[in-house]
């Protein structure tokens, strides 16, 4: 049977003409994607990577919540010139306890990937409640909210961490159990901060 | 046949509708970002009007909102036509159209909530996703069940474009929204950092490829033939592209990821099915063209027609430009830049929109049994819809080119020659000008609103039935 012949058929035929595009389109992704998802060595954290405490997990999804991923990547790209900007270049298992990945595909603002421990903490509550306190020319929106909200209002840290550790997290019980009193008093901002000082620093406090 | 069997058009009429008040809506959101790049403090405090929130709503609005509408719209239209066959389950099948409305605006909500699962052009979060994937089985059923009922034995060829977008977001979706639930506008992805990273290109790259190329594809291969009044020019040529680009266009998502933290080898292989692309790509711009050749003096009096073509040039213009930005010595200028932003809005604008404006000039009347109500004012929109594209594009190939340039800027040893902030500070001509750009070009769309509304209005003077089901052949 020719090719013409072939196609004669599934053109005149729904169920062949459905099962041909779903095992077309299938071929890519069972060759190129499912490999990636199977390679253990793209999920194994780095030597000093540590999962997300509950301080820093909180404000990495309020990072999440107001979208800081679609103007700052945390990818820094193997190049002369991103190292020097940035620092040392992103590795696969600096990302091992991210849920989801945060790499960006645009820089309105710079790489954030290694901003743990470049500012104080005092620096970065002042540029997210108001950016051009800090830097004038800035285009960043000022999240004055931040300053305004306990951390964890909603009181879901214990079910996250739970949630993260059926996914594999190495959280312990007495971890969970300390959660919610680490977090008593913070604002969202605090969150924020902290997670943002302990990016691309895996295992905490570079400064 | 029944005798007296008639198309199922007014959901059709319906869906197209919503796909103009989306447009309208999404490009809005759109303008409005543009505007806060440019005074960043116009979002008053507002978490709502905070340009991550803002920016989630426009891509969802547009892609989600207008794109899907105008496809089922169109998907509904021509699979009855081509099938010789009223639509199956018509009842599913506003069920599909008023629950996708739904969805769509609910999460839009969600999105100026703050609810957000945190991957690009997959934002919603899961009770939205499970949502979209039962909806989604529902047009499939209305989809297929209208060809499994047809009565012409061959599947006309925008039919396999349409099936290829219903079939293949249903498996990008569910796939790359595998997720654990915590609270309801909170879950944890099943995929972690660099594989998480992989499944998601894969998917965003595809939403691209079968929703807003495919999709739009099977609007080309009805509409256009139909337009211009000849058949397609190759329907040989117009086979092997639908497959070439069935197969190829599902291995380029890594071009997303060059000089990531994934491998080497799947990059490289992204990078060479992305060049590959180019050949599909351009054969059914070829057999568009074709198809219009021959017809070019209806150019003159037709501003439908007149769309429909320059959204072709758009269509060739973006696909070549994809391949090459696929290139990793090309990328590493372009990536993570404005030109990123300038090319999906040649696609999204140049292509997506334009086709399915030129698209509801023609069927809107049809629909509805009346003459357009100006010809006029859609020349004017059509004028404006291209100045407008073309100021976007060529000020995010400005703001891009340099931007990718001056980051990897070193001096004679070797030091960075401008810091971030100057560079980003030097973009504000560029951001001013594609904002006026997207002013020129939602007021084009608004144009188009008013003249279609009172199209419809004008409908009573000269009302016509939905016209009886073709008399089958074979």
């Amino acid at each position: 049977m020719n090719a013409v012949d072939l196609h004669r058929r599934l053109e005149r035929n729904s169920g062949w003409l459905i099962f041909g595009i779903l095992f077309v389109s299938a071929i890519g992704g069972l060759v190129q994607v499912l490999p990636s998802v199977l390679d253990d060595s793209l999920a194994t954290p780095a030597a000093d990577a540590k999962p997300y405490g509950p301080v820093e997990l909180t404000g990495r999804d309020i990072y999440i919540r107001e979208s800081c991923g679609v103007c700052h990547s945390q990818q820094v790209r193997p190049l002369l010139a991103e190292v020097r900007r940035y620092g040392p270049f992103s590795k696969a298992g600096e990302f091992a306890f991210d849920r989801p990945f945060l790499w960006g595909s645009k820089r309105t603002g710079p790489d954030l990937h290694r901003i743990g421990g470049r500012y104080s903490d005092v620096w970065h509550r002042l540029h997210l409640l108001d950016p051009r306190a800090v830097v004038p020319d800035s285009i960043m929106p000022a999240y004055p909210w931040l300053g305004e909200r306990a951390a964890d209002a909603e009181g879901a840290i214990q079910a996250k961490m739970r949630a993260l550790r059926r996914l594999g997290h190495p959280y312990t019980d007495a971890e969970i159990d300390a959660a919610p009193a680490a977090l008593e008093g913070l604002t969202e901002v605090d969150a924020l901060v902290a997670y943002l000082q302990g990016l691309g620093t895996p295992g905490g406090d570079a400064r | 046949m029944a005798a007296g069997e008639r198309y199922h058009d007014r959901v059709a009429g319906w869906l197209t509708g919503f796909a103009v008040l989306w447009s309208l809506l999404g490009m809005t959101a759109g303008v409005y970002i543009a505007a806060e790049l440019v005074w960043p403090t116009i979002d008053f405090g507002q978490e709502w009007l905070s340009y991550g929130r803002l920016r989630n709503l426009h891509t969802n609005a547009v892609i989600f909102g207008f794109g899907v509408s105008a496809l089922m719209a169109t998907a509904f239209y021509s699979v009855q036509r081509t099938c010789h066959a009223p639509l199956f389950a018509p009842g599913l099948a506003w069920f599909v159209a008023i629950a996708w409305q739904a969805g769509v605006l609910a999460g839009g909500v969600s999105l100026l909530a703050g609810w957000n699962g945190g991957k690009e052009y997959a934002e919603l979060e899961w009770p939205f996703d499970i949502a979209i994937a039962v909806v989604w089985v529902c047009f499939a059923v209305v989809f297929f069940g209208t060809i499994a009922r047809r009565r012409i034995q061959p599947i006309y060829v925008s039919n396999w474009f349409y099936g290829a977008l219903i079939i293949v977001i249903a498996m990008l979706h569910i796939v790359n929204s595998l997720a654990i639930p915590v609270t309801w506008s909170k879950s944890y992805s099943l995929f972690a950092g660099a594989q998480d990273a992989v499944v998601q290109w894969w998917y965003g790259h595809n939403a691209v490829g079968f929703l807003l190329t495919g999709g739009f594809l099977g609007m080309l291969y009805y509409f256009l033939p139909k337009h211009a009044d000849r058949p397609i020019w190759s329907y040989r040529l117009s086979i092997v592209a639908f497959w070439a680009f069935t197969y190829s266009y599902i291995w380029a998502g890594p071009h997303h990821l060059h000089y990531n933290a994934v491998p080497e080898w799947v990059q490289s292989l992204g990078m060479v099915m992305s060049l590959v692309l180019l050949a599909p790509s351009w054969a059914t711009m070829v057999n568009g063209v074709m198809t219009v050749a021959g017809a070019w003096e209806k150019l003159r009096t037709d501003p439908a027609l007149k769309f429909i073509v320059l959204s072709l040039a758009f269509y060739g213009l973006a696909t070549f430009e994809g391949p090459m930005m696929s290139i990793k010595s090309v990328n590493v200028v372009s990536h993570f830049t404005d030109w990123t932003v300038g090319h999906v809005h040649s696609g999204a604008l140049g292509w997506n929109a334009l086709i399915t404006f030129g698209t509801f000039y023609f069927l809107v009347p049809r629909l509805v049994g009346a003459e357009l109500y100006s010809t006029r004012l859609a020349n004017w929109h059509f004028w404006l819809a291209l100045a407008g594209v073309m100021l976007y594009v060529l000020a995010m190939w400005g703001a891009g080119v340099s931007q990718g340039l001056l980051w990897l800027s070193l001096d004679e040893i070797g030091e960075l020659s401008f810091s971030f902030k100057d560079i980003m500070a030097s973009m504000a001509p560029y951001y001013a000008l594609r904002l006026v750009a997207g002013v020129v070009f939602l007021s084009g769309a608004a144009l188009m609103a008013i003249n279609l509304w009172m199209t419809v209005q004008g409908r009573a003077v000269v009302r016509v039935a939905p016209p009886p089901v073709a008399e089958g052949a074979v």
